[in-house]
């Protein structure tokens, strides 16, 4: 029921999001504006949100911490490095070679994340976050201070802040890359819950726990990198919509993935739309949008952890 | 060098050297025009660093930890986005009218009633674990900042470009009419952080035993919060926000001082927040040229001491 | 002398204190006992201003203690996890007792109340030592040398001998003891532990469900059916060197 209540909400928006544009529709032009920009953009829109929330609810899994996404381990600044240097030294590289060097900073980046929390006493759930967020501010800084140096202030600002403003005909495609990542994370999904489980848990059941591992991971940060090179970072969206979804539904991935994907979709597409009406005819970049909602929803979930029953607070 | 007195006196001189040094480097005319084209900066930097040095070592006490700070908390993010709600709700054209001292008394008068209120929400309540409310106190940062980014893009682009202006810490644009005032007002609030210095030892030892040696702990606490919403409010309307700077000269206050006694602490973290400002734009200006680059450097560095403080307390 | 009238407290509307009235407070030792969760170390912060009673008052000498500003001079407490983040010396944290009377500028007089408080708990050697570096009763020493500094009539204690060793929990016992005889104080502690409270109370108040359920002198208080009652628990009491002695671990 709920579920067909989303899908009909998904349906809805998508339409509407078509449906906003500065182009009118109703002119000669509208077949070439639905399938050079509109289309386009609805897809990747979806596609974005489904991936992120997607990559969130494996990253928690593998890292065993509800709070984790992209952009709380500094794998999205790691990937903002690979693509800056990428196109700093080799700017003739084409979108999906830049994405790649992306991945593979992103991959490392989030390695040198999890080292360091396995040097933390983990005392606390929340500061393993913490020390993301503060080492993604760290590479991000050093990021900043190149581009200082090399006054391309400007151009990070734009991968900086999501916006799917830019997103066109011929320059989108790599976006269905991530529905590949999706699906593939999806038929991983029991392994994932297992390794979710502990190292040892993992291994008495037979499984290559380094291998899920590092497949987890390594498919969080094409997603990480994919995502940045179209769209640019939505922050917090892989953290709120698993976390959310855990509550409703608990968190076997295999049955609780399918409703992360629809509710991180729906999620995107709302704040796309608010991003485009808000201050109709200029666009509002959709990072702004989500980073005033999803930190607003990210302070509830801190202030109000999941009850547990029959345990008083 | 053992004594708190020395070593604060070392701290003054290192201080002092600093501001020769952003004099007097690199000079290729006579000093009275050197003052002339120097003078705005350093002594916006006199006001900006003690004032975060003060607001910070206070903030820390009155929170019993040493890794949250006002900025941390988002604090001087708030101001910004204060600052763009007026504009918001006002236009900037009744604010051209406007006498800018009354406007910006207004908006630290604001700026006093939500840090407080902001304060009251999440210390008031029951305790909570340290590294949350340092979360809290991050995301309600970025929080502000992604509500400000909003306000602004909604604004008309003109209003925009006005608000924009004042959301980079720097301080090579620097605003002269309010260089004057806020050297003014912030005196008071600092003056009356040095006379509680006994007091805020007294509320190291944590709330009951500060309570229990007579100290009036919820108005102290209400008292020290007016200062520092002052205190993170006037750098932030001279220079914007710097995140991660009160962080790393409490914490190397607290080192050099080698005693908790605030009488040492506070005036030594001035003289280290004076020094590494005013001494590390000495040196990349004159040096290395680069002279808008301090702000992120000391994000960087303040990252990394961030870093090691949680994983150093987090092994206690 | 101490009174409490009509104190009535909640947390997250659970009564906690149940309109307590009593008057405490005569010299010597007296000991607050009772299960968990009867209200000891509530009504214990709610005398020292330390939690805000929902309604009800707290007199000191006929004064309300809430915005008494020389309270600090007349009672003191010490309650019982004191975790700081500063570093602090034995000699430093001493010093602070002195905080009432001096505000953090301490005279001569100062100086020579600390040095005795010092000498009384035996901790010269450990004077200049910083506190996370000392086991646990040590630290408890310092504790509560700190508070025999702030040199007052009245000393609140919740649960001081909490983590200590039996030979430690003891020496501390004897140490109010003797201060409660030596400097004339009026000490409230409360305990865990019964028999403490048997041996070295003047006289003892027994809480239950946020209630005073008796009170009296340790032979009127420790007696079968007082703790059958108050404990819920069957306890055999035998005279040993003339205290009632409950034994209740078989």
């Amino acid at each position: 029921m709920i579920r067909a209540t989303m899908l009909l909400a998904l349906v809805a928006l998508a339409l509407a999001s078509i449906l906003v544009g500065v182009g009118d529709l109703g002119g000669a032009q509208a077949q070439n504006i639905l399938l050079t920009s509109r289309i386009p953009r609805t897809i990747t829109v979806m596609l974005t949100g489904t991936s992120l929330a997607i990559a969130g609810v494996l990253m928690q899994m593998l890292a065993r911490n509800r709070f984790v996404e992209p952009s709380t381990t500094g794998t999205t600044e790691s990937a903002m490095l690979g693509l800056f240097i990428v196109t700093v030294f080799f700017p003739g590289f084409s979108m999906m070679s830049k994405m790649l060097v992306a991945s593979v900073f992103a991959l490392a980046g989030t390695f040198i994340f999890i080292t360091l929390i396995h040097r933390l006493p983990l005392r606390s759930p929340v500061m393993v976050p913490l020390v993301g967020i503060m080492f993604g501010g760290i590479v991000g800084s050093g990021v900043m201070f190149f581009a200082y140096r090399l006054d391309l202030v400007q151009s990070l600002g734009i991968w900086m802040n999501g916006d799917f403003s830019a997103v066109l005909k011929g320059r989108y495609e790599l976006i269905w890359l991530v529905a590949v990542l999706c699906g593939l994370a999806y038929w991983l999904a029991d392994r994932f819950t297992v390794v979710g489980m502990g190292r040892d848990f993992a291994s008495n059941l037979g499984l290559n726990y380094k291998w899920v591992m590092a497949a987890g991971f390594s498919l969080v940060s094409m997603i990480a990198a994919v995502t940045l090179v179209i769209a640019g970072v939505v922050p917090f969206l892989g953290l709120i919509v698993p976390n959310i979804v855990s509550r409703m539904r608990g968190d076997n991935l295999r049955l609780s993935m399918p409703w992360v994907a629809l509710l991180g979709a729906l999620f995107v597409l709302a704040c796309d739309v608010i991003a485009r009406l808000l201050r109709y005819p200029y666009e509002i970049p959709i990072a702004t949008v989500v980073g005033v909602i999803g930190s607003v929803l990210f302070i509830y979930l801190l202030l109000n952890p999941p009850r547990k029953k029959g345990v008083r607070a | 060098m053992s004594y708190p007195i020395n070593r604060l006196m070392l701290a003054c001189l290192l201080a002092i050297a600093g501001a020769v040094a952003f004099l007097a480097m690199n000079r290729v005319v006579g000093w009275s025009l050197t003052w002339q084209f120097r003078s705005d900066k350093l002594l916006t930097m006199l006001v900006v660093a003690p004032c975060i040095a003060m607001s910070t070592v206070a903030f820390q006490t009155i929170t019993f930890n040493r890794i949250l700070t006002p900025s941390v908390m988002g604090f001087d993010a708030l101001y910004m986005l204060l600052q763009a709600l007026v504009v918001a709700l006002l236009g900037s054209v009744a604010l051209s009218d406007m006498n800018p001292y009354l406007k910006w008394a207004g908006e630290i008068l604001l700026m006093v009633a939500m840090v407080t209120l902001l304060f009251r929400w999440l210390f008031g309540g029951k305790r909570r674990d340290l590294f949350l409310m340092i979360l809290i106190g991050i995301i309600f940062g970025i929080l502000f900042r992604s509500a400000t980014d909003l306000i602004m893009r909604i604004l008309d682009p003109v209003e925009y470009a006005a608000v924009l202006d004042a959301s980079f810490a720097s301080f090579n644009q620097v605003n002269k009419d309010l260089l004057l005032a806020s050297m003014v007002i912030c005196i008071v609030p600092m003056l009356a952080l040095w006379r509680w210095r006994h007091r805020f030892d007294a509320m190291l030892l944590g709330r009951d035993q500060a309570i229990n040696l007579g100290v009036d702990y919820n108005r102290q606490v209400t008292k020290t919060l007016i200062c520092i919403a002052i205190l993170v409010a006037v750098p932030t309307a001279l220079v914007g926000p710097i995140t991660f700077f009160g962080l790393l000269v409490a914490n190397l206050a607290y080192q050099f001082s080698g005693t908790h006694k605030h009488a040492y602490v506070m005036p030594m973290a001035v003289a280290i927040s004076v020094t590494f400002l005013v001494g590390g734009q000495a040196v990349l200006e004159h040096v290395f040229n680069y002279g808008s680059a301090l702000a992120i450097i000391i994000e960087f560095l303040g990252g990394l001491v961030f870093i090691l403080l949680i994983l150093q307390r987090g092994k206690r | 002398m101490i009174e409490c009238c009509d104190l009535t407290l909640s947390y997250d509307q659970q009564p906690v204190l149940k309109q307590i009235t009593l008057t405490l407070g005569k010299p010597g030792i007296t000991a607050l006992i009772g299960p968990n969760g009867a209200g000891k170390s509530t009504l214990l912060s709610a005398i020292a201003r330390l939690v805000k009673p929902d309604s009800g008052t707290v007199l000191l000498d006929g004064e309300p203690v809430v915005g008494n500003q020389t309270l600090a001079k007349h009672l003191a407490i010490l309650r019982q996890d004191n975790h700081m983040e500063a570093r602090l010396s034995v000699y430093d944290l001493v010093c602070f007792g002195r905080y009432p009377h001096s505000g953090g500028r301490l005279t001569d007089e100062d100086l020579q109340k600390v040095a005795q408080a010092i000498d009384y708990l035996d901790l010269q050697p450990l004077q200049d030592r910083y506190l996370d570096e000392l086991s646990g009763g040590q630290r408890q020493r310092a504790f509560i040398a700190m508070i025999l500094a702030q040199d007052t009539e009245y000393i609140l204690l919740d649960e001081p001998l909490n983590n200590l060793d039996m030979k430690h929990a003891v020496s501390i016992m004897k140490l109010m003891q003797q201060a409660a005889r030596d400097m004339h104080k009026k000490i409230i502690i409360v305990l865990h532990d019964i028999n403490f409270a048997s041996v070295y109370a003047d006289q003892i108040i027994a809480m239950k469900d946020g209630q005073v359920a008796y009170q009296g002198t340790p032979e009127e208080m420790i007696t079968e059916p007082v703790m059958l009652d108050l404990y819920d628990l069957p306890m055999q009491i035998q005279q040993i060197n003339d205290k009632p002695i409950a034994v209740y671990h078989l």
